[in-house]
C-alpha cells in the first residue's frame, strides 16, 4: 500500500499496515453490534412487543394456518429458544459453518454461513456473493461517469460562473437531484428500451466475463438514470468548493507566478476540492455496493438491493441479515479506502 | 388492429366467431372463447413474475398462477378442462385414465394410470411416483408452502414425511395403496364426494423417488408433462424447453405450442406492464392484472383497450360483520349495516366496473352451485337504503345509532377506501366507525382473525376477502363460514361467520358425491350466510388482463380461477 508522497518508506508503510489492522477490527467490532442490532429488531423486539415464537413462524408456513404445523416450523427455526441461544446459532454458524436438513439428506454450509432463508431454504451467502456482481457492476459503471461528469461540470461551472453553460448545467442539476429514480428509470425504459428499442429492456444483465459489449449495453441505461442523480449533487458540491478555492491568495500566486491556466485550476484549485468529494464519494460508493435499492428494483437487475428488497418484503430475516452485513461491510471498506487516500490528494493529512 | 392466426385450430378451440385466420383484437375475445386459435408450433413464449414463485416442487406450492404453470411440466392425476368458459370447471383425468372412482361411501377413492407415462429421462412414470409426492408433500417441516388437504383428509394414521419413512421403499403411508404400477387406491377418514379435487392438486405430479433432493428437488424438478428445465437460476429466471420423452398420444389436453419458454422473475411490475404494452412481453404470469398507470393508459386508448380481458376471478372482497361486538349480537343491527353500505362505494374503492362486480352474496356467480340471489336489495339500491336501515335500527333498539370500528389490513389502499367509504356511509344513519388499519401479514393470526382481540377491541366491521382454492362450493366457502374452523388462538380463516344452519348444510353438501346434489347444496349453504347478516358481500372480484399481439390460442380458464390457460398458449413467430 503507498503512504503519503516523500516520507521514509518502512516507517510509513508500517504506519499504514498498523492503522488498517486497526481499522479492520474496529470494522469486525462494528459488524458485531450491527449483527446484534439487526438480530435484536426482528426477534426480540416483537418478542418484547408480545409476539409468541408461534406468531413469528407464522410468517413461514406459506398460506397454511395449521397451529399444530405453525408450531413445529417455530420450533425448526429455532424461535422458542431464548435470544441469546438464537443470536449464538447464527453467530456459530459464521464462525464455524452449520448443518442443514434438506428432506432426505443433510447440507453442510461451511463458514462463513449467514444461514439459510426462511421461505426459499437457499443457503444466503452464496446467492449474495451471485448477486454482487451485479450490485458492483451497476454502482462502479455509474460511479465513474457520475464523478467524472459531476466534476468536469462543476469545474466548468465554476469557472465560467454566470454564463449560460453554468446556469443551463445547474439547472439540469437541480433536476437530476429532484427527479427520482423510480420515475426516471421506468421513463427512460419506456422510451428508449420499449419504445425506440435503443437500450436493452429491463431486467437484462450479462456478466462482464462472458461479452464486456453485451455487460455494458444492458447496463447503460442503468448507469446514466443512476449517475443522473449523483452527478447533479456532485456538480453543485464541485463548484461551490471550486469557488471558494479560486477566491483564495494561492490560485491568485500561482497565476501570478505565470502557470498555465489549466495547472492553476486542475492542480492548485482542484486538487483541494476533492478531499470532501472524495469523503462523499466513499460514502455513496459503499452504501451503492451494499445494494442500490431504488434502481436495481426500477430496473428489475438481480442485484443485492432487489435481493434486500424481496428480503424485507418476506420478512426472510436471514436474507436481511445477510444483507445488512455486506451492506456494513462495504461502506467501512469504502471508508478506509477514502481515508487512506486523502493521504494521496492532500500531504496535510497525515494517517496515524 | 389485425392480428393473424396460424392453423385453424382443432375440435376443442373451434368457435364460430374466432375460427378464421385473421383475428382481430377486441374487448374480452379471450373470455369465454379461444382468442386466435392455432395448432403453429415453434417460436419462446416469453413471461415475467414481479416476484417469485413460493416454490416449483410440486409437493410445495399453493400460488394460483403456479397451478397454471405447473401443467407445463407435470402431471397430476386430473386437471381442469382445458375450455374456455365454465366448460373450464369440469376436471378432465390427466395421467389417470378416468375421474375417480369412489366406494365404500366416498372414503375410498381409485384412479388407473394411462399407459405409455414417461418422465423426461425416459424412466416410466408409475403409481408409486405419485403416491410418493403425495407422501412427500405431507412433510410440512420441508416443504411448508403447500395446502394441507391430503394431511386432513388422508386416514395417514400418524404419517408425517417419506424422509422419516423406516420402509426400504419410503412408501409406508397405509393411506394410499399402489397394487400396481398403474392403480393408486386413496383412503380417506371421512367421505367425501369432492376428492377428484384433491386429485387434482400439484402434490400428485409424480416425483421419482431415486431423483428427490428434498428442499432442493425445485432446482431440477424432474418433468413428467410436455416441457423440461433448460434451465435454472433461483429467483432470477429460469427457461424451459421441449420434453422430448413427453408422448402427445397420452396427454389430449396440452397443446405444447411454444418451443420455449422463458420465466423472468423479481420484474418491477410497471415495467412489466410497459413491455406487455410494447409487445417485449407475452405474459405476466401472475394473473394479477395491469397495474394503476398502465390502466389509466390502456382503457383511454380504444387500440389498447381491444387487447383485454376483464376476467373474473373466484373472489369475493367482503367484510364480517361481528356478532361478537355488541349491539351487533342482535341480528336487526347487523342488516341495518347491510342496508345502509353504499355498495357502488364499495366497488368504488376496487376501481369501478373493472375491479369487478357488486357482489350479493359471497359465492362468486362462476362458480358451480351459484343461485342468484339479492336478499337485501343491494343491486335495486345501489347507494344503499337508509329508510330501511332505521327501521332494522329500531327494530333492533338502536334508533340512534351506535358506534364500532371498522379494521382493514393497513398495507392495501383499496380497503382503506372500503373503510372510509362504509364510514360515510353508515354515518347516514348515525352508525359511527372507528377505522383501525392492521398489519396484513398478521391480520389472521393476531388481529381480525382472533376472536378475543376482535372482540376487545371492538372490530364489529373486519374488512377482507377471500380467493377459492379452486372454484367450487368447498374450494370456496368451507373455511370461510364452517364456525368449526374458528379457534380461539387466531390465525382464523372464518373471521366470524357463526351459524348452526350453515354449519349443517357444510356438512350435508361435503358428504354427497353427486356433484349436482353437492353444488346445489353449496348454494343453499351461500344463501344461508347471507340470512345470518354476518357477511356484507362487497365485489366479485375482475381483473383486467392484457393480451398482446404476439400471443395466440388465447382464453381465460375459470377452472384456474380466471387466468389465461398456459398449457394452451402459443406465440406467433
Amino acid at each position: 500500500m503507498a503512504g503519503g508522497p516523500g516520507p521514509p518508506a518502512t516507517g510509513a508503510e508500517n504506519a499504514v499496515v498498523r492503522y488498517i489492522i486497526r481499522r479492520l477490527l474496529a470494522a469486525v467490532v462494528l459488524l458485531f453490534v450491527v449483527s446484534i442490532v439487526v438480530f435484536g429488531i426482528f426477534f426480540y423486539i416483537p418478542r418484547l412487543a408480545g409476539a409468541t415464537p408461534d406468531d413469528l413462524a407464522s410468517r413461514y408456513v406459506g398460506k397454511t394456518d395449521n397451529a399444530v404445523q405453525v408450531h413445529e416450523r417455530a420450533v425448526q427455526l429455532g424461535f422458542t429458544d431464548p435470544f441469546y441461544v438464537q443470536y449464538g446459532r447464527f453467530a456459530k454458524g459464521i464462525l464455524v459453518g452449520a448443518d442443514y436438513n434438506l428432506g432426505p439428506t443433510t447440507e453442510h454450509c461451511p463458514a462463513p454461513c449467514f444461514g439459510y432463508s426462511f421461505i426459499t431454504h437457499n443457503p444466503v451467502l452464496p446467492e449474495l456473493l451471485d448477486r454482487l456482481p451485479v450490485t458492483m457492476s451497476l454502482a462502479v459503471g455509474a460511479a465513474l461517469i457520475w464523478l467524472f461528469a459531476g466534476v468536469a461540470t462543476g469545474v466548468l461551472s465554476a469557472i465560467r460562473k454566470g454564463s449560460v453553460f453554468d446556469r443551463a448545467a445547474m439547472g439540469v442539476a437541480l433536476a437530476g437531484v429532484s427527479l427520482p429514480i423510480f420515475f426516471t428509470g421506468l421513463l427512460s425504459l419506456a422510451v428508449f428500451s420499449y419504445g425506440l428499442h435503443w437500450t436493452a429492456p429491463g431486467g437484462s444483465f450479462t456478466p462482464l466475463e462472458n461479452n464486456p459489449v453485451t455487460w455494458a449495453y444492458d447496463l447503460i441505461l442503468p448507469w446514466i438514470t443512476l449517475s443522473f442523480l449523483y452527478s447533479a449533487g456532485y456538480a453543485r458540491l464541485t463548484r461551490a468548493g471550486m469557488l471558494e478555492t479560486m477566491g483564495n491568495d494561492y490560485i491568485r500566486t500561482a497565476r501570478a507566478k505565470g502557470l498555465p491556466e489549466s495547472t492553476v485550476v486542475l492542480k492548485h484549485g482542484l486538487r483541494s476540492t476533492l478531499t470532501p468529494i472524495l469523503t462523499i464519494f466513499g460514502l455513496d460508493l459503499g452504501l451503492l455496493l451494499g445494494g442500490a435499492i431504488l434502481t436495481e428494483s426500477t430496473y428489475s437487475l438481480p442485484g443485492i438491493g432487489k435481493y434486500a428488497v424481496d428480503a424485507i418484503t418476506n420478512n426472510d430475516l436471514p436474507k436481511v441479515l445477510g444483507v445488512t452485513m455486506v451492506g456494513a461491510l462495504f461502506i467501512i471498506l469504502a471508508n478506509l479506502l477514502v481515508d487512506l487516500l486523502y493521504a494521496v490528494i492532500d500531504p496535510r493529512v497525515r494517517l496515524s | 388492429m389485425g392480428l393473424t392466426a396460424c392453423g385453424g385450430g382443432n375440435a376443442t378451440t373451434n368457435n364460430n366467431s374466432n375460427n378464421n385466420s385473421n383475428a382481430t383484437a377486441t374487448i374480452n375475445a379471450a373470455i369465454g372463447k379461444v382468442f386466435a386459435p392455432s395448432t403453429k408450433k415453434g417460436g419462446t413464449l416469453r413471461l415475467a413474475n414481479s416476484g417469485d414463485w413460493d416454490s416449483l416442487d410440486p409437493a410445495d406450492t399453493y400460488y394460483g398462477y403456479s397451478w397454471d404453470f405447473i401443467r407445463l411440466y407435470g402431471r397430476s392425476l386430473v386437471m381442469f378442462a382445458p375450455k374456455p368458459g365454465s366448460a373450464g370447471l369440469q376436471l378432465v383425468p390427466d395421467l389417470a385414465q378416468s375421474l375417480g372412482v369412489p366406494s365404500d361411501n366416498a372414503k375410498t377413492w381409485t384412479y388407473k394410470l394411462r399407459p405409455g407415462l414417461k418422465y423426461e429421462d425416459g424412466s416410466p412414470i408409475t403409481s408409486k411416483d405419485v403416491k410418493y409426492d403425495v407422501e412427500r408433500s405431507l412433510d410440512k417441516d420441508t416443504f411448508v408452502n403447500g395446502p394441507t388437504y391430503f394431511n386432513d383428509w388422508l386416514d395417514v394414521q400418524g404419517y408425517t414425511s417419506p424422509y422419516k419413512d423406516s420402509s426400504a421403499d419410503k412408501l409406508g403411508l397405509k393411506a394410499i395403496e399402489t397394487p400396481d404400477d398403474t392403480t393408486i387406491v386413496f383412503h380417506l377418514k371421512q367421505s367425501f364426494g369432492g376428492f377428484d379435487y384433491f386429485a387434482m392438486l400439484p402434490a400428485t405430479i409424480p416425483v421419482p423417488q431415486a431423483k428427490d433432493t428434498g428442499i432442493k428437488y425445485k432446482e431440477h424438478v424432474i418433468s413428467s408433462g410436455p416441457y423440461m428445465f433448460q434451465s435454472n437460476n433461483l429467483g432470477k429466471d429460469f427457461t424451459l424447453v421441449r420434453n422430448p420423452k413427453w408422448d402427445p398420444s397420452t396427454d389430449p389436453n396440452r397443446t405444447a405450442l411454444p418451443d420455449k419458454i422463458t420465466v423472468q422473475l423479481n420484474v418491477n411490475a410497471d415495467d412489466i406492464d410497459n413491455r406487455l404494452l410494447s409487445g417485449d412481453l407475452d405474459v405476466a404470469i401472475e394473473g394479477t392484472g395491469l397495474g394503476t398507470a398502465a390502466q389509466g393508459r390502456v382503457l383511454a386508448d380504444q387500440n389498447l383497450k381491444a387487447h383485454t380481458d376483464l376476467a373474473s376471478l373466484a373472489r369475493t372482497w367482503f367484510a364480517v360483520i361481528n356478532s361478537d361486538v355488541a349491539p351487533l349480537d342482535n341480528i336487526d343491527c347487523r342488516k341495518a349495516i347491510e342496508y345502509a353500505t353504499d355498495h357502488e362505494g364499495y366497488q368504488r374503492a376496487y376501481g369501478g366496473s373493472v375491479g369487478g362486480d357488486i357482489a350479493t352474496s359471497l359465492l362468486p356467480p362462476q362458480i358451480p352451485g351459484y343461485q342468484k340471489s339479492d336478499e337485501y336489495n343491494f343491486l335495486g339500491k345501489p347507494n344503499g337504503d337508509t329508510d330501511m336501515a332505521k327501521q332494522e335500527l329500531t327494530k333492533c333498539g338502536k334508533p340512534n345509532g351506535f358506534e364500532i370500528g371498522v379494521s382493514y389490513r393497513a398495507e392495501r389502499p383499496k380497503e382503506k377506501a372500503t373503510a372510509e367509504s362504509l364510514q360515510q356511509a353508515l354515518a347516514r344513519v348515525n352508525i359511527k366507525l372507528d377505522i383501525k388499519p392492521f398489519p396484513l401479514a398478521d391480520y389472521a393470526k393476531l388481529y381480525a382473525g382472533k376472536p378475543d382481540f376482535a372482540k376487545s377491541n371492538n372490530l364489529g366491521i373486519m374488512i377482507y376477502g377471500w380467493g377459492a382454492d379452486w372454484p367450487d362450493g368447498f374450494g370456496f366457502m368451507q373455511q370461510i363460514v364452517d364456525s368449526r374452523v374458528i379457534r380461539a388462538a387466531g390465525g382464523n380463516t372464518n373471521l366470524g361467520i357463526k351459524s348452526p344452519v350453515v354449519d349443517g348444510l357444510v356438512d350435508q353438501a361435503m358428504a354427497a358425491t353427486d356433484t349436482a346434489k353437492r353444488n346445489q347444496l353449496w348454494g343453499q349453504v351461500d344463501k344461508a350466510v347471507m340470512d345470518t347478516a354476518m357477511a356484507l358481500p362487497g365485489v366479485w372480484s375482475k381483473t383486467l388482463l392484457y393480451r398482446p399481439d404476439t400471443v395466440n390460442n388465447v382464453y381465460v380458464n375459470d377452472g384456474l380461477g380466471g387466468f389465461y390457460d398456459y398449457a394452451w398458449m402459443g406465440v406467433k413467430s
